[in-house]
Parts: structure tokens; C-alpha cells; sequence
């Protein structure tokens, strides 16, 4: 087999598990279950990064690769583990609307991705242009997720697995966004993680509890 | 680029210099403005020096537009170096601006220069702050008759919509000031839009907002009709037409005197000069229907703001009842000159134009004299009430002689200016027989009783408005301490009298500064043949009228009775308690009141009103008498209208449920569908 057809084959493979871990996130009810697929999906998000800077020969692409390891695989879901430990949240369950209508919407979601991410495809260049349609699928789901739950962490989640959705997306258009846009955005991603981290414990002293129902009572008549 | 090419030839073409200089002294006004922030809290400042040159700068502008008005040069056209890159602002003197801007000129200097007495701190806004929001009022009211573009007209129009808002609530912290100043606000809104949609269906698909493109644009029947519709609706709800005439009675007591008499004197007439505009100079079609229907709104807002301001209690809301029906006058005269304009009589449609011209004119001089003159009682009495005055032409001597002119002149009477507008309206009506509708000859007539009836109207409201105010005995104890007005204030009062007294012993001067306007408008002036103590509008042999003849033969009259009575007779006099009645002892409460001088038109025109009273039993110890009076218009018509918005608003508002995933819900089904265009 041809190198490319192989990296084009694996490219495909990671895309499928990516989406797999997305479908799983959807349904998975404890925190601390959630944030080690997240982990996961950094993890995959960083092995197709390098297969994708490898095949195109693109140095700024292994930068971007590093930052995904550190920031998405590392940094990010080891301070989530500390956040809950300190929030006593870590055993939390949630329960869910009715996780079939759930998947079902899911997957009409991913369908939807793929028809629109069809006419993109076709003009891309790229070798990973046949995932857009999965990237654009991730980035739903993760919406979807954020949706459904009520909790803050997981929402907090939901909105990180966006972000990875996203830079998949940019990777598998166009091999990725310019290296100042995506510094920029890992700091944004920092920060903002930063200010919720602030938000939970702020939450939790107003309500004594993570659950975001709790804040329909903000609402001014 | 091409529009502003396609102009800069023609500006070459024309002598420019009357209104670069026009637009140069409005720009001196908007400094007068700022120079009054420099030092917002001297009063000495800004009264005694920035307030009396803003009044020389309103006689420079009536003399320019004198000038325009009797000079016979071309329009003249300036290009503004203002405005958005390839979209400037055009500016255009012509007869019509020149007669509105002779109307801002003259009644603004009496305004301004009693303004300059009028103002003191400690009255709400700061007096730096009011000046400058004085001055950008007159100076986008002299803008809005100056424009010659959709988009400079709009942005004038606007300004002018603003500065008077913040004018109105000078006094923002009485809660019903700001409420009246929301609803003044909101209505000038609703009529700016109807403006803009106006001039949107006026540029006919060319996308040019020139007003020179809009007079080449070719509409079908019913777009003009629509323009047209559009334009009288959103000019009619600034100048205060039946039923849009809500915030009138709101705002104009709610403002400070001076903004009052800006308001109702001259802003009312920038909306005249609206529909003025847009129906004779924009449209190049008129149809009959357009004059019967505005004729109709104009008779029935006279008439109602008549039978409003008869039951007033509240001197200034009276005064703004009063200039409800003084504009319905005047667009009834507009309605007559569409009628006789689609039938083609030039001669009667230049009468009824011209009747309608000088109306305005004079309401801008005797309206702005009366609230000017309810200041000065304001400030000398602090009561607005008219049940809580009285008495007061021993105390305020100047303002009583000089507000009787004024009252005079509203009421219609002659020798003055109030008269001969009134009279050149009927004469209009007289000639609607030759109409080629058989039906609108019958029913014509009808509005000439109409016109009448509210003339007759119009003359008791005034009896009882001064009657109140300055006859009799004081109402409360405290009016024995009343003072009369400074010298500026009675400087102003004066100079618009002497304006109503100038128009009406010499109408020909007004007559014809209106036949240069219907010349350009109509191409026909009215009959102005005649010598200048002397008005014959149609032939020299029909109908005519004098008012120095009249003046005279009054003077004559008052004189030979003095003499044959002082010199002649016994000659004593003898001084008595006012309205004395003959009884042996008399109190201020034994007077006619307000309330009791409108009870017959309330009797008689109830169904208008929507009344509630409260009548005292002849047992009670301490006898109250109240009553209040409503507009039928604000339940019938705009209470639904506010119920329906709040419901929908409720409606929409259940959007906001207060969950975050339904919230996540609403961005993520927006993003979908957005997507859903794409794919």
C-alpha cells in the first residue's frame, strides 16, 4: 500500500474514533468518565495532528500538534480532575434526557454535517478533506451535549469539545489555522477555562449545588 | 459620483452667495449653542449676551428669506461640504423655504430675545445646556426648510426631533414630564418613519434621494397616492392632526414656555412645510381625493381642538388645544388647494394656498406671543391652573395689554392678523360651488359651517382665556405679590404683537409674500393688484377688505365715544370691585371659574369627552367639585394599540425562560437553520 493511502486510511480512522468518543460523551453520565474521554478525544485530536503535519510536511503543524498534547491531553483534563476533587464533585451523575432520542438526534445531526460539508470537500485540497464532515459533526455534538446537561462542569465540557471539534475542522480544511490565530485561541481557551473554574465555586456558594436548573431563579419577571 | 456631478454644473449656474450666508448664520446659531457650555451656570452670560444674538441671527434668516421671497432669482443650490463620502448634503433656497424661513426668523427673534429674560438656573437643565439645545432646535428647524436631499432633510428632521425632546424635559425629574416627553418622543418617531417610507416611495426606483431626482420621478397613480398618504401621516403626526395629536397637550405644557412657543409657533410649521412640499413640489400629480381627505382631517382637528380647548382648566394645555385647531385650519386650507389644484381652478387652489400660508404665519406670531405671555404669568405666580389666577392685568400691566393683542388676534377678530387668514379661508370655501363634483358641492359647504362654528369657538376659548387669567379678582391670596415681566421678556412679547398688528392692518405685505410662493408652487398668485392698505384676492370688485380703513374707523369710533362721554357727558368715573355685580359684598370665589365658563360646550359637545366628575352633596362640610376630562381618541385608539404591543411583547418575552440549554437550544436551532441556507 501507498504511504499516503495509508495516512489517508489512519486519517479516516482516528476521524471515526473521534466521533465514536463524541457519541460517547453524549451518553455518558459521571463527570469523572467524561473527562477522561475528553482526554481521549485530545489524545486522538494530537495523533491525527501529527499524521496530518507528517504527510503535508508542515512544520507549524507539529507546533500545533505539541500545544494539543500539553494543553488538551495534559493540562486541561488534569486541572478538571482537581477542580471536581475540590468541588467534591467528582462522583456526580446526572441524569439524562432520555439518552436514545438523544443518540437518534445525534445522528441526524451527523448526517446533516455530512450534507453540508459535502460542496466544502469538494473544493478543499487537502488530504483530510473527507473528514470535514466529521469535524463539522463533532462540533454539534458537542453542542448538543451542552444542551442536554445541566451541571456546570459538564457544560464547561461540552463547550471544550466544541473547541476540538473546531480545530479539527481547521486542520481538515485547510492544515489548520495560522499559528498566532491558534496561540490566540489556546490562551483564550486557557482564560476562559480559568473564569469558569472561578464561576463554579461562585455557583456553588450561591446554590450550594453545580446545577445550572438552580439559576431559573435569576430571572426577573 | 454622477448625482453630484450632475448638480455642481447647475450650482455654477446660480448666485449662491444669499444662502451659502444663510447656511453660515444657522452655523452661528450652533456656535451660540456650544460658547453656552462654556460657561453652563452664568446666567449673565448666556441670557444677556448669547440669547439676544441668536435673536439677531433669527432677523438675519427672516431677511434672507424676505430676500429669497421677493428677489425672483432661480432657486439657489449649495453643496454642503458635510454629510457621507458621494452622498453630501444639498442645501435650496427657493420661495417656498424663503417664506418659512421669514416665519422661523420673525417669530424666533421675539422668541429668543423673551428667552433671554426668560431663562434662570436652578429650573431643571442647566441654563448652558438648554442653550445649546435651543439653538440646535432652531437651527435644524432653519435646516429641515433648507434641505434639498431625503437624507439632509432626515437627519435635520431628527435633530429637531431630538433637541425639542430634551427641551421638553428640562424638568426630568417630575415623573409626569418625562412620561410626556416619551410619548412626544415616541410619536415623533412613528412620524419620522412614516417620512422616511415616504420619501422611499418617492425616488421611484432610482435610488436617488435628490429632491431635484425625486421631482423627475414618474409614479404610477398609486404610489404617488401612497407617498402622499405616508407624507400626511408622518407630517401630520408632528404638526398634531386628529387623531395623531395625542402628545400635543402632553409636551407643550410639559416644556418650558420659550420651548412651548418654539414648538407650537414653529416646529408645527416646519410639518406644514412638509406636506407643502412634498404635495406641490415633489409630486407632479395630485388627485381630488387627496384635498377632500385632508380637508376632512383639517375640519375636524379645528373643530375638535376647539371644542378641547374650551374645557381646559390648565392654561398652557389650553394653548396647545388651541394649536391643534389653528393647524387644522391651516390644512384645511392645504386640503381646499389640492381640491381646486386637481380641478383645475389655479386661482382659487393659489386663494386657498395663500389663506393657509398666512395662517401659518400668523399662528407663529400670536401662538408664540400667548405661551410667552403664560410664562411670564408662570414665573410670576407659579400657577399654571387657571382656577388659581385672576385679576392679573393690575399686577402684570405690560404682559396683559400685550397678551390682549395676541388674544385678540387668535380669536379672529379684526383689525388684526388672525382675521384675514381666517377671512381669505372662507373665501376659499365660497368658491367651492364651481367644483365639478356634484356630490363634493354639497358637502362642501357643510365645512365652511364647520370652519365657522370653530371660528366662533375659537373667539369664546379666548374670552374665557384671558377673562380668567387677568380679569377679575384673584383667585388665591398670594397673586397680590405678582410681578410684571423684565424688559427683554416685554421686549419679545412686543415684537410679536407688533407682528400680529403689522400683517393685520397691512395684509397686502403678507398677501404678498404668499403670491411668491403659489407663484412657484401653483404658477398663480391671487389678485395683487391693489394698493397696499388694500386686499381684494380675487377681483378688485368682489369682496375685499381693509384693515388700516378698519383700524382707523375703530379708533375713530373709541375716540369721538371717550370724547363725548369724559368731555361731553359728566365725565366722572368711579372705580368699583371687577364683575361687582351689584351684590353687597363679593369673594374671588364668586367669580366665573374655568370650569364654569366651558360648562355649555362640555353640555353640549359630551359625546366628544370622556368625562368623570365628582359633584359635592349638600350636606357635605367641605363641598369638592372635580371633574376630569379625557381624550376618547387615547381609549379608542391608542390604549388597544398599547395593549397589543405589551401582549406581544409578553409573548415574545416567554423566549427568555431563564434555563441555560433552552437558551443553548436557541443558538444551536439558529445555527442550524443558518446552515441550512448554505447547504
Amino acid at each position: 500500500m501507498h504511504p499516503s493511502h495509508l495516512t489517508a486510511a489512519l486519517l479516516k480512522l482516528l476521524a471515526a474514533s473521534l466521533l465514536l468518543i463524541s457519541f460517547a460523551m453524549l451518553s455518558r453520565r459521571r463527570t469523572q468518565r467524561l473527562i477522561t474521554l475528553f482526554a481521549w478525544q485530545g489524545a486522538v485530536l494530537f495523533m491525527s495532528t501529527l499524521l496530518v503535519a507528517h504527510s503535508a510536511g508542515l512544520r507549524e503543524l507539529y507546533y500545533s500538534a505539541a500545544l494539543t498534547l500539553l494543553l488538551k491531553v495534559i493540562a486541561l483534563p488534569w486541572i478538571l480532575h482537581r477542580l471536581i476533587h475540590r468541588l467534591g464533585a467528582q462522583w456526580d451523575s446526572e441524569t439524562l434526557v432520555n439518552i436514545p432520542t438523544t443518540m437518534l438526534v445525534g445522528l441526524g445531526l451527523v448526517i446533516f454535517a455530512f450534507g453540508l460539508a459535502h460542496p466544502i470537500s469538494r473544493m478543499a485540497t487537502t488530504i483530510t478533506r473527507n473528514t470535514i464532515g466529521i469535524a463539522l459533526a463533532i462540533i454539534f455534538l458537542a453542542f448538543l451535549m451542552m444542551i442536554t446537561r445541566r451541571k456546570a462542569v459538564t457544560q464547561v465540557i461540552g463547550f471544550l469539545a466544541m473547541e476540538n471539534g473546531l480545530f479539527f475542522a481547521a486542520t481538515s480544511a485547510t492544515y489548520g489555522m495560522p499559528m498566532v490565530i491558534e496561540l490566540g485561541i489556546a490562551l483564550d481557551l486557557l482564560v476562559g477555562f480559568f473564569i469558569l473554574g472561578i464561576f463554579f465555586f461562585q455557583i456553588r456558594e450561591q446554590f450550594d449545588s453545580l446545577d445550572l436548573s438552580n439559576m431559573e431563579a435569576l430571572k426577573e419577571d | 459620483m454622477s448625482l453630484v456631478e450632475g448638480t455642481s454644473q447647475s450650482v455654477v449656474a446660480f448666485s449662491k452667495h444669499d444662502l451659502s450666508f444663510l447656511l453660515m448664520l444657522v452655523f452661528g446659531w450652533v456656535i451660540l449653542g456650544i460658547a453656552g457650555l462654556v460657561r453652563p451656570h452664568r446666567v449673565g452670560w448666556i441670557a444677556r449676551i448669547l440669547f439676544p444674538l441668536g435673536a439677531l441671527i433669527a432677523l438675519g434668516i427672516a431677511g434672507l428669506g424676505t430676500l429669497a421671497l421677493f428677489s425672483g432669482h432661480a432657486p439657489q443650490i449649495f453643496l454642503l461640504p458635510l454629510g457621507l463620502p458621494n452622498l453630501p448634503f444639498h442645501a435650496r433656497l427657493d420661495t417656498l423655504s424663503g417664506f418659512f424661513l421669514l416665519l422661523l426668523g420673525m417669530a424666533g427673534a421675539g422668541i429668543s430675545t423673551f428667552a433671554a429674560g426668560y431663562f434662570r438656573s436652578g429650573e431643571g437643565t442647566a441654563p448652558g445646556l438648554l442653550c445649546l439645545q435651543y439653538h440646535v432646535f432652531l437651527a435644524s428647524m432653519a435646516l429641515v426648510i433648507l434641505a434639498d436631499d431625503a437624507y439632509f432633510f432626515m437627519v435635520a428632521w431628527e435633530t429637531m426631533a431630538l433637541s425639542s425632546y430634551f427641551l421638553v424635559t428640562a424638568q426630568h425629574r417630575i415623573p409626569e414630564i418625562r412620561r410626556a416627553g416619551f410619548l412626544y418622543l415616541l410619536m415623533a418617531h412613528i412620524g419620522a418613519l412614516c417620512i422616511l417610507l415616504s420619501f422611499g416611495v418617492l425616488q421611484g426606483g432610482r435610488w436617488l434621494f435628490t429632491f431635484d431626482a425625486m421631482r423627475g420621478a414618474s409614479l404610477t397613480s398609486f404610489w404617488a397616492s401612497a407617498a402622499f398618504l405616508l407624507a400626511l401621516i408622518g407630517f401630520g403626526a408632528k404638526a398634531g392632526l386628529v387623531p395623531l395629536h395625542i402628545w400635543l397637550p402632553e409636551a407643550h405644557p410639559a416644556a418650558p414656555s420659550p420651548v412651548s412657543a418654539l414648538m407650537s409657533g414653529l416646529m408645527l410649521k416646519t410639518a406644514v412645510y412638509g406636506v407643502l412640499r412634498i404635495t406641490f413640489d415633489l409630486l407632479h400629480i395630485r388627485y381630488w381625493w387627496w384635498g377632500v381627505l385632508v380637508l376632512g382631517v383639517g375640519l375636524f382637528s379645528a373643530l375638535f381642538g376647539a371644542i378641547f380647548a374650551a374645557v381646559q382648566t390648565d392654561m398652557k394645555r389650553l394653548l396647545a388645544y388651541s394649536s391643534i385647531e389653528n393647524i387644522g385650519l391651516i390644512f384645511t386650507g392645504i386640503g381646499l388647494a389640492i381640491l381646486f389644484e386637481a380641478c383645475h381652478l389655479p386661482l382659487f387652489a393659489a386663494l386657498a394656498l395663500t389663506a393657509a400660508l398666512i395662517h401659518s404665519l400668523n399662528h407663529s406670531l400670536f401662538k408664540s406671543l400667548l405661551f410667552l405671555a403664560t410664562g411670564s404669568v408662570l414665573h410670576a405666580t407659579h400657577q399654571r391652573s387657571l382656577g388659581k389666577l385672576g385679576g392679573l392685568i393690575r399686577r402684570m400691566p405690560w404682559v396683559a395689554a400685550l397678551a390682549l393683542i395676541g388674544t385678540l388676534a387668535i380669536a379672529g377678530l379684526p383689525p388684526l392678523n388672525g382675521f384675514v387668514s381666517e377671512w381669505l379661508l372662507l373665501q376659499s370655501f365660497l368658491f367651492t360651488p364651481q367644483i365639478p363634483h356634484a356630490f363634493l358641492n354639497m358637502l362642501i359647504p357643510l365645512g365652511a359651517a364647520v370652519l365657522a362654528l370653530t371660528a366662533a369657538l375659537a373667539a369664546y376659548v379666548m374670552v374665557k382665556f384671558y377673562g380668567v387669567i387677568f380679569l377679575g379678582q384673584h383667585r388665591e391670596p398670594s397673586l397680590v405679590h405678582a410681578h410684571d415681566a423684565d424688559w427683554l421678556e416685554r421686549m419679545g412679547l412686543a415684537w410679536l404683537s407688533l407682528g400680529c398688528i403689522a400683517i393685520g392692518v397691512l395684509p397686502q405685505l403678507a398677501l404678498r409674500a404668499a403670491g411668491a410662493v403659489t407663484q412657484t408652487l401653483l404658477g398663480q398668485t391671487v389678485n395683487l393688484a391693489s394698493p397696499f392698505w388694500w386686499i381684494a384676492p380675487i377681483t378688485s370688485r368682489q369682496s375685499s377688505y381693509s384693515g388700516l380703513i378698519l383700524l382707523a374707523g375703530i379708533i375713530g369710533v373709541v375716540g369721538i365715544t371717550f370724547v363725548v362721554v369724559r368731555i361731553l357727558a359728566h365725565g366722572r368715573m368711579r372705580r368699583a370691585v371687577p364683575w361687582d355685580c351689584g351684590y353687597p359684598w363679593q369673594t374671588s370665589r364668586m367669580q366665573d371659574t374655568a370650569e364654569g365658563f366651558g360648562q355649555p360646550i362640555r353640555h353640549i359637545f359630551g359625546p366628544f369627552f370622556d368625562m368623570e366628575r365628582e359633584l359635592p352633596f349638600p350636606t357635605d362640610a367641605a363641598p369638592r367639585y372635580r371633574i376630569h376630562i379625557e381624550d376618547r381618541m387615547w381609549k379608542a385608539l391608542y390604549l388597544p394599540i398599547a395593549r397589543g404591543v405589551q401582549q406581544l411583547a409578553d409573548w415574545i418575552g416567554q423566549l427568555q425562560g431563564g434555563r441555560l440549554s433552552t437558551y443553548l437550544l436557541y443558538s444551536f436551532l439558529t445555527l442550524i437553520v443558518l446552515l441550512g441556507f448554505v447547504l
